[in-house]
């Protein structure tokens, strides 16, 4: 069960396509789209309220839900879904960019985070490249990574044929997201944390890129071990 | 001289016919500027809102006015539905149970109305938008909160045209006509005409 994602948009066509695109990194997460409106004269252009309320509805598998819009009625018509179904239901309408904020929500989605955090990965989303590949919405408690002790460390040289393009980038994230440990890569002069799949890719790891991994936390080394065993199998290409 | 039911129902009626002859128009004002979307859109929600007072006669005026704010929600489609559909909603809301409506109500239904347009569309005065005739209607009904119903209801349409028509020379800084910049001034914002259409039709056979 993870928080379901419902995608409002004036378009039909560009609702179910980018529930595809984000479906396709997040396998298990309940992508519904909700777009286009249908009346006497057909399907058309438009944002269609009880379409929206029941997406909600289906999206939701007791974790709540996260609403993303394309354009200014549809944000409209979100808000008012979510406001009337008047907590029967968690769902939240997320300020964020329809397409990049709709696969980091369902990336995050996947690897279990609750509302409020794939929420707050959706608005990441916002902030261009140079906090999507900087700092992580995640507050982790600081003790814990100071008990855990020191910062490990690895380098790996990417073999598979995309590197960390889309695909492998959400495996990266979704391995490191369900860990306790703070993943950062480096690759060249970029950082990215190592949950946020939109960083990842920003770092434009290629076939032959070295990356270097630095984790720390209680699972640091069992992350190390994990990402090292996607790195040898190619990320399962 | 107070708003009754039954005035409701029949301003609602007035307003689908009035939307029903301004259809074109307002589709044409809203390809210069927008996605030519709002005149069938609305002409479409105030169709629907007749079948359903012609299928079950409301109550109260706010339950008249309820059914008018749930039918635009659900049958517009374009940003005129929860924008309309939370203005009548809100002033369903104000009105409560109440059998008619003074003015001074009515001015207070009108003031929750535009309150609920902000709120939703998060729009302010100068933005072309339906604000800009609705800010200056509620206004003027607060200030004839000691005329009948009609006259308040005329002082506000008045005030809602000189609205719209200021919207002219604006540039957009909300919705779509907004992705036009400096382009989107010397046109009649859409939303605002509507606004005008529908207040000038709630005026229209109230004494």
């Amino acid at each position: 069960m993870t928080v379901g994602i419902v995608l409002v948009s004036h378009s039909a066509a560009l609702a179910e396509g980018l529930a595809e695109l984000a479906g396709q990194m997040a396998p298990d997460v309940r992508i519904v789209p909700a777009g286009g409106l249908v009346d006497e004269q057909g399907a058309g252009l438009g944002t269609d309220y009880d379409a929206v309320c029941a997406a909600v509805a289906r999206a939701d598998s007791g974790e709540g839900v996260l609403l993303l819009y394309d354009l200014g009625s549809a944000r409209m018509t979100a808000e008012l879904a979510v406001e009337s179904l008047a907590g029967a239901q968690r769902a939240f309408v997320a300020d964020a960019p329809f397409v990049e904020g709709a696969v980091a929500a369902a990336v995050a989605a996947q690897s279990g985070a609750e509302l409020a955090r794939v929420a707050t990965a959706a608005a990441a989303a916002n902030a261009g490249e140079e906090s999507a590949a900087g700092e992580e919405p995640a507050e982790r408690e600081p003790g814990a990574e100071r008990a855990s002790g020191a910062v490990r460390r690895a380098e790996f040289v990417l073999t598979n044929e995309v590197g960390l393009h889309a695909r492998p980038a959400a495996l990266f994230a979704r391995t490191v997201a369900g860990l306790a440990a703070e993943v950062e890569v480096v690759c060249g002069d970029q950082r990215a944390a190592g949950d946020s799949v939109l960083a990842l890719m920003a770092l434009g790891a290629v076939k032959g890129s070295r990356i270097e991994v630095s984790a720390s936390g209680a699972d640091a080394a069992e992350a190390l071990r994990r990402i090292g065993d996607l790195v040898d199998r190619d990320f399962a290409e | 001289m107070a708003c009754t039911t039954e005035d409701v129902v029949a301003a609602l009626r007035r307003c689908a016919e009035v939307i029903s002859e301004h259809r074109d128009e307002l589709v044409e004002l809203d390809r210069e500027i927008g996605d030519a979307d709002h005149g069938e859109n609305l002409n479409r929600g105030f169709a629907a809102v007749v079948s359903a007072v012609d299928s079950t006669m409301p109550e109260t005026p706010g339950a008249a006015l309820k059914l008018a704010a749930t039918t635009l929600i659900s049958k517009v489609g374009g940003a005129a539905g929860p924008l309309y559909g939370t203005a009548f909603l809100r002033a369903a809301t104000t009105v409560g149970d109440a059998a008619e409506l003074d003015a001074p109500m009515v001015a207070k239904v009108l003031r929750a109305a535009m309150d609920g347009v902000v709120a939703r569309g998060k729009a302010e005065q100068g933005d072309k938008t339906m604000v800009d005739a609705l800010h200056p209607a509620v206004l003027a009904a607060e200030s004839a909160t000691e005329v009948p119903v009609g006259e308040l209801l005329k002082a506000a349409a008045t005030a809602a045209s000189e609205g719209a028509a200021a919207t002219v020379p604006l540039v957009a800084r909300k919705g779509r006509a907004s992705y036009l910049g400096e382009r989107s001034a010397g046109h009649l914002d859409p939303g605002a005409r509507s606004t005008e259409l529908l207040l000038g039709a709630f005026a229209g056979g109230q004494r």
